[in-house]
Parts: C-alpha cells; sequence; structure tokens
C-alpha cells in the first residue's frame, strides 16, 4: 500500500512504538501516593515537559487530553465558560474554514449557551483575512474569544496566527490555536503572546490515537467538560503515562528533523504538482502550496510556499467527485483523501473549499495529498502514473451520476 | 448494501462467485435523522454503520456514494408530483428505474464495474443466445420482481441478484448468521423509506398546498366535500364524511381523483373494478414479445419498429400484476395506439393511474407499463349511483 494520508492519521515510528510499549509496563496510577505511583507520575510529567519543550511553554501550561477533538472543545467551550462566569461578551470569533470539532463546538454554544458567532473570510488561497478580524474584534468589548486553526487541514494553508493573536490581544481577547494539523510540521514556539490556548494530537505526527494535549497559558482559565479527580488542570481522569511517553517521543522526533522532513517533503510535493500539471492539466492546485507550484515569478512562488505546510497538496478536478478518485486509487493500493469531513459517511462539499470561493460543483471534486517523513519518490510517482485514467474515469462516472442516461 | 440482510448476504455470494466485489450504500438523504430510524427501515446512520460492518466481516471495501439530490429528484419530488397529479405512484419502483439501475449503475459502469448486485429477490434467466429474461424469485412469498419489472434489457444486463433462487427469507436468515453477519435477524424494511413514521397522508399534506373541493358520484352530483383532493387514493373508504347518503345505503369508495376540477369521485364497491388498463410508457425487460414468439406484430398496422417500441402488437395472453404484493391475473394484452392496453379476465379491484402494471408470462416478467387509464367493469348507467 502506498499511503498518502498523512493528515488523517500518520504511522507509528519504531522508537515511538518501542517506548510506548515499554512504558505499558509500567504499575501505578500517576496519581496515586506510593512509589509506584509516584514513578508512573514521574515518567508521565517527564512526557509533559518534553512535548512542552517543544512548543516553548512551561510543563504546568500543558494539559493531557483524550485527543485533538477534546482538547478544541475544553479549549473552546472551557475558555467561554470561564469567561462568561464574569461580565465579559459572548461573540466567539471563528473563521469559516475551521476544522469540525471547532466548527460543531462554536454551533453547539450558539444553540445551547447563547454564543454569538462572528464569522470570518478567508481569501483564495483559505488564509484568514486580518481586516475582516479587525473590524469583528472592534474594541473587544463584546468579544468571549478567536478561535483558529494554525494550518487547515484540508488545504494546507498556513494561517496569519502572530498578526491575528496580536490584533486579538490589542483589545484583550483571548485566542485558542488549533494547530493539530500544524504541530510537528513547522515550529510552533515560542507562542504568540496574544495565544491563550493551544491543541495538539499525537496520532498526526506517529504518536497514539486518543492522545492529545491543551496548552494553556499560565493565566489563561477553563472550565472543565469533565468532571471527578481534578487530575490535571482543566480535566479530570486518570493519566495516561504511556500514551504521554509515546506522544513525547513522536514530538520529540518531528522536532528534531523538522526543517529536514519539511525539505523533504517540499521537494516531493514540488515534484507531484508539476507531474499533476503535465500529466492532468484540467486539475487545479489549491491553497497556498497549490498556487507556489503555479505562479510563474520565484519570488512570489517561494513566498507562497511558506504559506503552506509542507507536506500537503490539494487539488481539484472538474467534473469528478473526489470520491470516485479516492476510490479509484485505493483500487490501485493508494491511499488518499478528499479533505473534507464526512457526516455519517455522507460526503459534503468542503466548507473550506466554499468558503475559498469555489462552487460546490468544483469542492465535489477535491482530493488531498498528505505526504510523510517516510514517504518516496517513487510513491509520488506511482500516484502520478495511476492518476490520469483515475480521472478519466471519475470523470465519466462523474457525469453518468449527473445525468444518467438509463431510466429515462 | 442498505444495512439489511438481503443485501448483506447478496454481497456474500457475489463474493463466493468470484467476482470482485465492492460494498456501496447509498445516502439518499443529506440528513439521514430525516429519514427512518431504528431498525424498521433503511437509510439511518445506524443502517449505514451495519451495512459497512457487513463489508468488513465479508473483506470487501466499502463506500457510501451520495446520490441525495438524484433521489430526491427523482424519487421524492417525483412521488410528490403524482400524488398531486391525481395519480398513486410507487417510489421503490422509481428508485430502481431512476436510481439503483441507472446513476448508480452508470456511474459503476464509468469506474470500470461490470454490474450492479442488490438482495432483491428476484432471477435473471438466460437463454441459450445470451438474452436475459427476468423471473419470479424461487420464494414467491418474497418475490420482488413486480418493482423490478421497469427494468429495460440494457438494465437487466448489468444486473445480479443473487437471491433470486433462494428457497425462503429464512434461508437468507440463517446463512447470514452462519456466515457470521451481525444483521442476521434485522426486521425487513417495510413501507417507504423516506416517510419515516410510514403516514404517507401526513406526510403529503405537509407538501402539497390542499384546496377545498366537492366530493361528486358518477353522474356528477355533488355528495360530500372535502379539504384536499389529492390525500384520497382510489379505492379508500374511510374518512369521506359524505353529507349525502347512498341510495341504497351501501358504503362508497374512492372510485376517481380528479385533481384538474379538484374533484374526488365516489362511488359503489363494484364500482372500483376495472376490466382495462393502458399506457403510453411501457417497457419490455429482455427480448420484446415478438423477439420472444409471445405474439407477433399486427400486420393490419405493420412491422414491430424495432426492439423499443412495436407500433401493434395483436393480442397475447399473460397475468397483470398491479402492485407490489397484489396477486397476478388473467389478462389479454396487446400494443395498439401506441399503447400497452390490458384487457383483465375478471374485474380487478384497486387501480389507480400511476400505478404500474407488470406483464407475466408464466414466472417471467415481459414488460410493464404505467397505468394513464383504466376502463370501469361497470358501466355507469348500470351501476348503482
Amino acid at each position: 500500500m502506498i499511503y498518502l494520508d498523512h493528515a488523517a492519521t500518520s504511522p507509528m515510528p519504531a522508537a515511538v512504538r518501542e517506548a510506548y510499549l515499554e512504558a505499558l509496563q509500567l504499575v501505578g496510577n500517576p496519581s496515586s501516593i506510593h512509589g509506584a505511583g509516584q514513578h508512573a507520575r514521574a515518567v508521565l510529567d517527564d512526557a509533559r515537559a518534553r512535548i512542552a519543550a517543544t512548543l516553548g511553554v512551561d510543563a504546568i501550561e500543558l494539559t493531557f487530553t483524550g485527543g485533538g477533538t477534546e482538547a478544541v472543545n475544553l479549549a473552546i467551550k472551557g475558555m467561554f465558560w470561564a469567561l462568561n462566569a464574569g461580565a465579559s461578551g459572548r461573540r466567539i470569533l471563528v473563521p469559516r474554514t475551521e476544522h469540525h470539532a471547532a466548527l460543531d463546538t462554536v454551533e453547539w454554544l450558539a444553540t445551547h449557551e447563547g454564543a454569538e458567532l462572528a464569522w470570518l473570510e478567508v481569501d483564495e488561497l483559505g488564509r484568514l483575512r486580518l481586516d475582516g478580524l479587525a473590524t469583528a474584534l472592534g474594541d473587544g468589548t463584546d468579544v468571549a474569544l478567536l478561535t483558529m486553526l494554525h494550518a487547515n487541514n484540508e488545504v494546507g494553508t498556513l494561517q496569519p496566527v502572530a498578526e491575528a493573536a496580536a490584533l486579538a490581544a490589542a483589545v484583550g481577547v483571548p485566542v485558542h490555536v488549533d494547530a493539530i494539523a500544524a504541530f510537528g510540521q513547522v515550529p510552533l514556539a515560542p507562542l504568540p503572546p496574544g495565544v491563550s490556548a493551544l491543541s495538539i494530537s499525537a496520532h498526526k505526527i506517529g504518536g497514539p490515537v486518543g492522545v492529545g494535549a491543551l496548552v494553556l497559558r499560565r493565566g489563561a482559565e477553563v472550565v472543565p467538560l469533565q468532571h471527578g479527580g481534578g487530575q490535571q488542570r482543566g480535566r479530570s481522569g486518570t493519566m495516561d503515562a504511556a500514551g504521554a511517553t509515546a506522544f513525547a517521543v513522536a514530538a520529540e522526533l518531528a522536532h528534531a528533523k523538522l526543517a529536514e522532513r519539511a525539505a523533504h517533503k517540499r521537494a516531493l510535493r514540488a515534484r507531484l504538482a508539476a507531474g499533476i500539471r503535465s500529466t492532468v492539466p484540467q486539475a487545479v492546485l489549491r491553497g497556498a502550496a497549490g498556487s507556489a507550484a503555479t505562479e510563474p515569478d520565484p519570488v512570489r512562488a517561494a513566498e507562497l510556499d511558506t504559506l503552506a505546510l509542507p507536506g500537503t497538496l490539494h487539488f481539484t478536478v472538474p467534473g469528478a467527485e473526489g470520491d470516485s478518485l479516492l476510490m479509484l486509487l485505493d483500487s490501485r493500493g493508494i491511499a488518499v483523501s478528499t479533505g473534507s469531513a464526512c457526516q455519517a459517511g455522507v460526503p459534503e462539499p468542503s466548507h473550506v473549499l466554499l468558503a475559498m470561493g469555489l462552487t460546490e460543483a468544483d469542492a465535489r471534486g477535491a482530493l488531498r495529498v498528505t505526504l510523510g517523513p517516510a514517504t518516496t519518490v517513487d510513491e509520488v510517482d506511482a500516484l502520478l502514473g495511476a492518476l490520469p485514467e483515475a480521472v478519466e474515469r471519475a470523470q465519466a462516472a462523474g457525469l453518468a451520476a449527473q445525468q444518467p442516461r438509463l431510466g429515462r | 448494501m442498505s444495512g439489511g440482510v438481503d443485501s448483506a448476504v447478496a454481497a456474500a455470494r457475489a463474493v463466493d462467485a468470484g467476482h470482485d466485489v465492492v460494498g456501496v450504500h447509498l445516502a439518499l438523504s443529506r440528513m439521514p435523522g430525516t429519514l427512518r430510524t431504528g431498525s424498521r427501515g433503511c437509510c439511518t446512520i445506524e443502517d449505514s454503520l451495519d451495512a459497512r460492518r457487513a463489508a468488513e466481516l465479508l473483506g470487501i471495501p466499502f463506500y457510501v456514494w451520495d446520490f441525495s439530490e438524484r433521489f430526491r429528484a427523482d424519487v421524492v419530488d417525483d412521488f410528490i408530483a403524482e400524488y398531486a397529479a391525481g395519480r398513486t405512484p410507487n417510489p421503490c419502483m422509481r428508485c430502481n428505474e431512476r436510481i439503483k439501475f441507472a446513476a448508480v449503475l452508470e456511474k459503476a459502469l464509468a469506474l470500470g464495474f461490470d454490474a450492479v448486485a442488490t438482495g432483491h429477490y428476484a432471477h435473471i434467466v438466460t437463454d441459450a443466445a445470451g438474452n436475459r429474461e427476468l423471473h419470479r424469485a424461487s420464494d414467491e412469498a418474497k418475490d420482488q420482481s413486480y418493482v423490478l419489472g421497469v427494468l429495460t434489457t440494457e438494465q437487466l444486463a448489468h444486473a445480479m441478484f443473487p437471491l433470486g433462487t433462494t428457497p425462503s427469507k429464512a434461508v437468507v436468515r440463517a446463512e447470514a448468521a452462519a456466515r457470521g453477519l451481525t444483521v442476521a435477524q434485522k426486521p425487513d424494511s417495510h413501507d417507504i423509506c423516506f416517510i419515516p413514521d410510514g403516514d404517507t397522508r401526513g406526510w403529503l399534506a405537509d407538501r402539497i398546498e390542499p384546496a377545498e373541493g366537492a366530493i361528486v358520484d358518477r353522474s356528477g352530483a355533488v355528495v360530500g366535500a372535502h379539504d384536499g383532493a389529492t390525500s384520497f387514493t382510489v379505492g379508500q373508504r374511510r374518512g369521506l364524511n359524505l353529507g349525502v347518503p347512498a341510495p341504497d345505503g351501501r358504503p362508497r369508495f374512492v372510485l376517481e381523483v380528479r385533481p384538474r376540477t379538484n374533484e374526488v369521485v365516489v362511488g359503489p364497491r363494484e364500482a372500483l373494478a376495472i376490466r382495462e388498463l393502458a399506457g403510453r410508457r411501457f417497457t419490455w425487460a429482455g427480448l420484446d414479445p415478438v423477439a420472444s414468439g409471445i405474439t407477433r406484430a399486427d400486420p393490419a398496422v405493420g412491422a414491430a419498429a424495432g426492439p423499443d417500441a412495436p407500433d401493434a402488437l395483436l393480442p397475447f395472453d399473460c397475468h397483470v400484476q398491479v402492485r407490489a404484493h397484489a396477486d397476478p391475473v388473467p389478462a389479454v394484452a396487446r400494443v395498439a395506439g401506441g399503447e400497452l392496453v390490458v384487457e383483465i379476465s375478471e374485474p380487478l379491484l384497486g387501480v389507480a393511474p400511476g400505478q404500474t402494471a407488470v406483464i407475466y408470462v408464466g414466472t417471467r416478467v415481459l414488460g410493464q407499463c404505467t397505468i394513464d387509464r383504466t376502463v370501469s367493469a361497470v358501466p355507469v348507467e348500470s351501476a348503482a349511483l
């Protein structure tokens, strides 16, 4: 199998697996007072410190969660509730292109907790428009918080986090950054001063599924989502020393080779983008990476490339459904993604692409390829080899499904 | 794969037969919760998960294909429009005709597949010359050949019904259990999948603007009033609330719905009986009756004009079935004046325009027509009004 869906989950490297298995042998609950418990706690806190170091934050500022979605929920709901205990406003500022973990959370708060949502627009690259943010922030009096991605998980466009956080900080609005797609791909440290909370996840960088963390700066407060033993700041529940250890090893691996891996993936992505442009010219490359690949001015192209995650290439094929492309490539042993979320497996046109200005029809033809640290030239070439036939068939299938001839 | 036991076993048998099988679950609503919930039918999130699990157990790839827009346009909106026009459609037939063996099949063919296999109880027989015929399933109680009667030769050429020769549903359930398929004991689906509570009248009332009008007898005399003609169906007896009693005091039934004049026509039960039905929209499943040696072109009109729509065919003996679970009745069919005309040997009750009449010769489905008009077995003047 050729695995080119690292943004969905990334395979666990041997070093992570070994550390994970070793830590699974630990006896003792990190919250227990006896020696075994204290040892487990030390292992866990060690992992906490190692992950915190990759972000340039203090260990006390990192709360482990049961994954990225929980971290995002805890940040957004927890901060909203904590802030509204006082007299602050009820508006949540949110770009249209957020991941569903944030979108569904703010919509839930709007429906059930009286939050008002201020939707922020993005440009054609999928990058937050700062002028719109500034307008929405106003003097900050009625704004509870701003939540935003560090990198868009579908098209891979990096967001102007530092600039946005500075604008928010200037009017006293706390910021949550969903850095799940960006952590371990691009440097995040030091966090901009205006960022109060930041979510990360282990399995996107080769750690275990079900392990995530919320960075909560010292001054920030959250109301917990779940109640119990009060084991961590903002979160109850027995702490997972083995999961934390594996996460720490994955995080250190990713950061030790951050520049090297990024260069590797950028080179492969350039090859992939060039290959798609020549073999499937009707495909439209999207996002900052896509624009970089099609930009004739090399200076501007290099600039655009710095606005993109290193390993993501997103494109749309007119008249084809991304689902059909995915299935056809799958049948050839190549795993890719359409990039968009599925509600009960029902493919919906991506809200990210719609926000970037695509039509619903164009958005349906989306395919996301995400490269990993171990992806090879041969794997990229295999995808390029399989793509033209898949595109041809998917376009025919798209036409047939839209305008069937039989039964008329 | 709907998530039910039939399609799961059909997929299993296709795998056993050596085919390269991919499981496809059709998403027919953007909001699955608006379709029926629980274990009664299909199209819920749970059903999609059941289908996925069955595919996992069979070791085949599984995908969800979104046909919600096509389904809304071709089946749901069509269902509403047909009722609004005073006809009684069968949405399951429409789905087979327009979705499963059209949009889905064509998409599959384009993607490189050869056929669509479903869990329908029907049987395809291939003759020595390679011609395909659609036949009733071995289990007549479960037979679903009626709802497949709309399939044309081309559609049949790419259809597979692996359950068609199964002696009974119990066998399918036992086979599912033996294969470890968790859906083995899942209840059968009934009714219309997009009407969650089974209340078709209530569902239609929310979608068709009702207008008050008159209930008349066959002479045109007003005998009552209604809140909306489209909420009545031919054969209906209850809920008429007639102000004027029948001369003979016997119960009266809906004989006809006239959406154009917003009238509901009522009369005695025997007036429901028809002796002839006809429709212009007809198709042959497989070889047409001439090529099948069942009849000849009418020499008075001219030679048959190809396999699709012979101008005129001489009368031939057949059976006609007008609903999914109705008994077939002996009939004589012919094609004349661009219509498939079916004379029924004995008066037949409960036939409404919009229904599909499927023509059988023995166990074979020969073809079908959508009923445009019927001829009552009881002339107006002789019937008690």
